[in-house]
């Protein structure tokens, strides 16, 4: 029921925790002829599909995309694909966790999930319901700059689950018996995705020491002792504050052309008021000027990882001259086995099983340029952090060919095909790159954009963005023999008495 | 060549029509005698192109798990007169997307490509099933990229789980054996051991081929010889025993310092040709197939916020069949989730279900199919999945039917045969408590 591809959101560390944990989910059931295995995990934190690497997320100008707005400030774009009668319609709040106050770290992923207990017409988990018995699976996920609400429908249901979209922007109406046990589903999230995961703990403490003032400092589930504390009342005033049609993307992809779509969007969407948003702060960094290095041991370790972030501009903000750049960039570093870091150090030098490079532009704040390398047996962590660093300098020193940035844009083009054939692909990006403040017509261009990109420009790129000072480094390493557990287990609150009395 | 026009039309039973879609499968034959089934769709310029081999990771010998997976992860780190820089430099350079994995019962191929590089895809493939070099540097290399990973899943407690509780239902078969090995055994594997497994198990009479996108069967035709004519006629002949699920009533506690436990239960379930097949799929789908209309989910996240996933699925594999099912919960109230668990199981073994379920679960299962259609790849992976199972080239046509059929009583049947608290077997990894 969820997009091909689980993907991180902000840096390598999470696509490992992402390939150890959430792949062995399905549990090896075989495809869903027998819809065996279906995986329910509604508000997926970093659940996104096709940002998996650059390429996928912005495959652009060959998708068939219309665009309308509407009076009361709700975006639309349809995205048309006839290859069958089924559709992905997406909605994206421009309200992610870095929109948090202080003190409510997790808060927009807490909302997210309780817009599935209930508006004033429509009973608590009835909307998924509705959704099932008409044959559609749907989910939601949040990041740092935006929260979504998906279904996957047959097209003719499309209208019922518009209907119930617009209902719960408007009208959710939460109770406290509801949320409740929610707030406990929440912190068994936390539970599962950092908590029981070292290297979801390693990249919450990354991110930390990477953003020394975006508010990406925090992470998207939450601390957990501000995650506790929240009340239905927080989530009541942040979901009033924040969901409103002028603060909405609403993407329609699949068999849908903008002539069908239209009157449906303006019959449920468009009696919808407009509200008058905050602003959406975006601290600046501070220049960076040291480099930062944490080790994090944990008794749950037994392949350890290293992993490096250097602070990097996004299409928004920073030197987004460079955003296409360092796609290429990455592309030619670390995004498959004909890449630098794979033919040097896993195929020639023998440091390491597997290695990665990966870029995200698409964020409304400052971003991250990342690098993951999990170590051969018996490998020294250090030795193949030394390795990385070499062949990082080597780059930033001599730069890259023009073969290389060639075979790079060659394959990006590619990728473009792929991207047109997914029905979620279309939705997911359009959704993703409007919700950041981007155009249709940045997405549909991007294959120009990537074209046009040079050898000179990418290793200015390089040059501006791997530099030491901006860099933070993370190993994960086991317990050191005899040495306690991190601490971070002890101290819960009790849970409330839950449903104690089973049938 | 014979060509059948199937409509989805999976809404029907809603009472309203969906737009019906036609696939139009085609049973194709090379001239050098490959069969495949081809769905054409010239919507985009994408090839996709699914194959099993039947076989898989159940014939590793019991000192060499994890021989099968070893093998298919060479197969594209070299072949013919490519050394395994080569040949996956012409994969990236043309974004020719080739994925080998292996099961207990089956190696599956998922090939992927742009029309206009179909001959160098197709001919890649061909290369690597029949002349796999097993260069010796590829051979540690991937070696130790398993070794890493088998490291790495002991980081995850639902990997943990699911090894143990195989290992707990199959003692002494292959199924009890995990896929991917263990790290004495992945040491212990041997060239020759990869070169004999890959020569007596990859061969054309194991082979199930599914074609769909951009091309034609004139053009599909030669694409097919040159991906598969040249592998032996025969495999080695497949001879894994049926199994009964064991370990009844057992629950074992892994203890390790993980924050939330994870549990994992299993008991025999039904295999994909059990005529009892779709009563169990509408039962599992109400139990806890169905996300969050699922009475698992309710009972468990909904009511009581004792997990954020819970789940029950089916695992019908060629020798056994299972019903299985997981909750992961903080350490101090997994004895109440799989109190719940347990409850939900008698709940249904006793009750069966409501109308209203059965017909929900209609609803979704018929309605929701036409989404497994959405990608050139996920049709060539379902039309793969079909023939594998012996559903017959017009199960598009009849598996509403197949569904609607399923009754109250039926699904009250299958319940009561399936769903026995006493032998269920239980794994549960973390540090909980009261166990």
């Amino acid at each position: 029921m969820l997009p091909e591809c689980w993907a991180r959101f902000v840096s390598s560390v999470r696509i490992a925790a992402t390939r150890a944990d959430l792949y062995k989910d399905a549990g090896g059931a075989p495809p869903s002829v027998t819809g065996i295995s279906m995986t329910a995990s509604r508000a997926a934190l970093i659940a996104i599909c096709l940002v998996l690497t650059p390429v996928a997320s912005a495959s652009a100008q060959m998708f068939d995309a219309q665009s309308f707005t509407l009076a009361n400030g709700l975006q639309v774009v349809a995205v048309t694909n006839h290859r069958a009668p089924v559709v992905n319609s997406i909605v994206y709040y421009k309200v992610g966790s870095a929109d948090e106050e202080p003190g409510k770290s997790g808060l927009a992923h807490m909302v997210e999930h309780m817009m599935f207990k209930g508006t004033k017409t429509v009973a608590p988990g009835m909307f998924s319901r509705l959704v099932a018995d008409n044959g559609g699976n749907d989910d939601a996920f949040t990041t740092y700059d935006y929260t979504a609400f998906y279904q996957n429908i047959a097209v003719d249901r499309l209208p019922e689950v518009l209907r119930l979209e617009a209902d719960r922007m408007i009208n959710l109406a939460p109770r406290e018996k509801d949320f409740t046990p929610e707030h406990q589903v929440v912190l068994e999230e936390l539970r599962m995705r950092i908590e029981n995961s070292p290297a979801g703990k390693l990249n919450e403490q990354m991110n930390a020491a990477l953003y020394l003032n975006a508010p990406y400092h925090h992470p998207v589930i939450g601390w957990r002792s501000e995650v506790e504390q929240f009340t239905l009342a927080d989530v009541v005033a942040f979901q009033h504050r924040w969901y409103a049609p002028n603060n909405a993307v609403l993407v329609v992809s699949g068999d849908i052309t903008a002539d069908r779509l239209k009157p449906l969007v303006e019959k449920y969407f468009g009696p919808l008021p407009r509200r008058k948003l905050p602003v959406r702060l975006r601290t600046d960094e501070p220049p960076p000027l040291a480099a930062r290095s944490l080790v994090l041991r944990d008794p749950n370790v037994h392949q350890p990882s290293w992993n490096r972030l250097y602070l990097a501009p996004s299409y928004a903000k920073g030197d987004s001259k460079y955003a296409y750049a360092l796609q290429v960039l990455a592309e030619v570093l670390g995004a498959d086995s004909s890449s630098r870091l794979y033919r040097h150090l896993v195929v020639e030098q023998k440091l390491a099983s597997e290695i990665w490079a990966g870029y995200e532009p698409e964020s409304l704040g400052m971003t991250s340029f990342d690098f993951y390398a999990s170590p051969n047996p018996g490998v020294d962590l250090d030795k193949l952090g030394a390795a990385i660093d070499a062949e990082i300098h080597d780059v930033v020193d001599k730069g890259v060919t023009s073969e290389e940035i060639e075979r790079a844009k060659t394959k990006m083009r590619a990728e473009v095909a792929y991207a047109r054939d997914s029905l979620q692909s279309g939705a997911f990006t359009f959704g993703t790159a409007l919700a950041v403040g981007r155009t249709v017509a940045d997405v549909q261009d991007w294959p120009q954009r990537v074209a046009a990109v040079t050898p000179d420009i990418v290793n200015e790129a390089a040059r501006a963005v791997l530099r030491e000072q901006a860099s933070v480094t993370g190993t994960l390493l086991p317990t050191r023999p005899g040495e306690e557990p991190a601490a971070g287990q002890g101290g819960e609150q009790p849970i409330p008495e839950l449903g104690k009395s089973l049938r | 060549m014979k060509a059948w026009a199937i409509l989805v039309s999976a809404g029907l039973s809603l009472g309203a029509v969906l737009p019906a879609r036609a696939v139009a499968i085609q049973q194709i034959t090379s001239p050098g005698g490959i069969s495949a089934w081809l769905v054409e769709d010239h919507t985009n310029p994408i090839i996709a192109m699914s194959v099993s081999i039947s076989g898989g990771a159940a014939l590793d010998p019991p000192d060499k798990t994890g021989l099968a997976n070893l093998v298919t992860d060479l197969l594209d780190e070299g072949a013919g007169d490519l050394d395994s820089q080569a040949y996956q430099g012409k994969l990236n350079d043309l974004s020719i997307g080739l994925d080998f994995s292996v099961g207990h019962d089956s190696m599956v191929i998922g090939l992927k490509t742009l029309a206009e590089n179909r001959e160098t895809a197709f001919g890649l493939l061909g290369l690597a099933l029949a002349k796999p070099r097993f260069d010796p540097d590829a051979i540690d290399r991937v070696r130790s990229q398993e070794l890493s990973a088998l490291a790495q899943e002991l980081a995850s407690p639902r990997s943990i789980a699911a090894r143990a509780l195989a290992a707990l239902l199959f003692p002494g078969h292959a199924y009890g054996r995990p896929a991917d090995g263990d790290p004495e055994s992945v040491k212990s594997i041997t060239r020759d051991d990869l070169v004999m497994w890959a020569g007596h198990h990859i061969g054309r009479d194991a082979l199930v081929v599914s074609v769909v996108g951009d091309v034609t069967p004139d053009q599909l035709k030669p694409l097919l010889d040159a991906a598969f004519a040249g592998l032996p006629q025969h495999v080695d002949p497949i001879d894994i025993p049926d199994v009964a699920p064991q370990g009844a009533g057992k629950v074992d506690v892994i203890r390790k310092p993980f924050a939330q436990s994870v549990a994992a239960i299993a008991e025999a379930g039904v295999k994909r040709a059990d005529p009892d097949w779709y009563a169990a799929y509408v039962m599992n789908y109400v139990l806890g197939g169905g996300g969050f209309s699922s009475r698992l989910m309710t009972e468990v996240r909904v009511k009581r916020g004792l997990a954020y996933d819970t789940e029950s699925f089916l695992v019908p594999r060629d020798h056994a069949g299972l019903i299985e099912a997981s909750v992961a919960t903080r350490n101090d109230r997994v004895v109440d989730s799989l109190a719940v668990v347990k409850q939900e199981w008698v709940r249904l073994a006793e009750n069966g279900v409501t109308k209203a379920e059965l017909s929900s679960a209609k609803k979704y299962l018929n309605g929701s199919f036409p989404l497994e259609l959405s990608s050139t790849e996920a049709l060539a992976g379902l039309l793969n999945v079909i023939q594998r199972d012996h559903l017959g080239i017009d199960y598009l046509e009849r598996r509403h039917k197949l569904i609607d059929g399923v009754t109250v009583a039926d699904v009250r049947r299958v319940a009561r045969r399936l769903l026995r608290v006493a032998d269920m077997t239980t794994v549960v990894v973390g540090d909980p408590r009261g166990m």
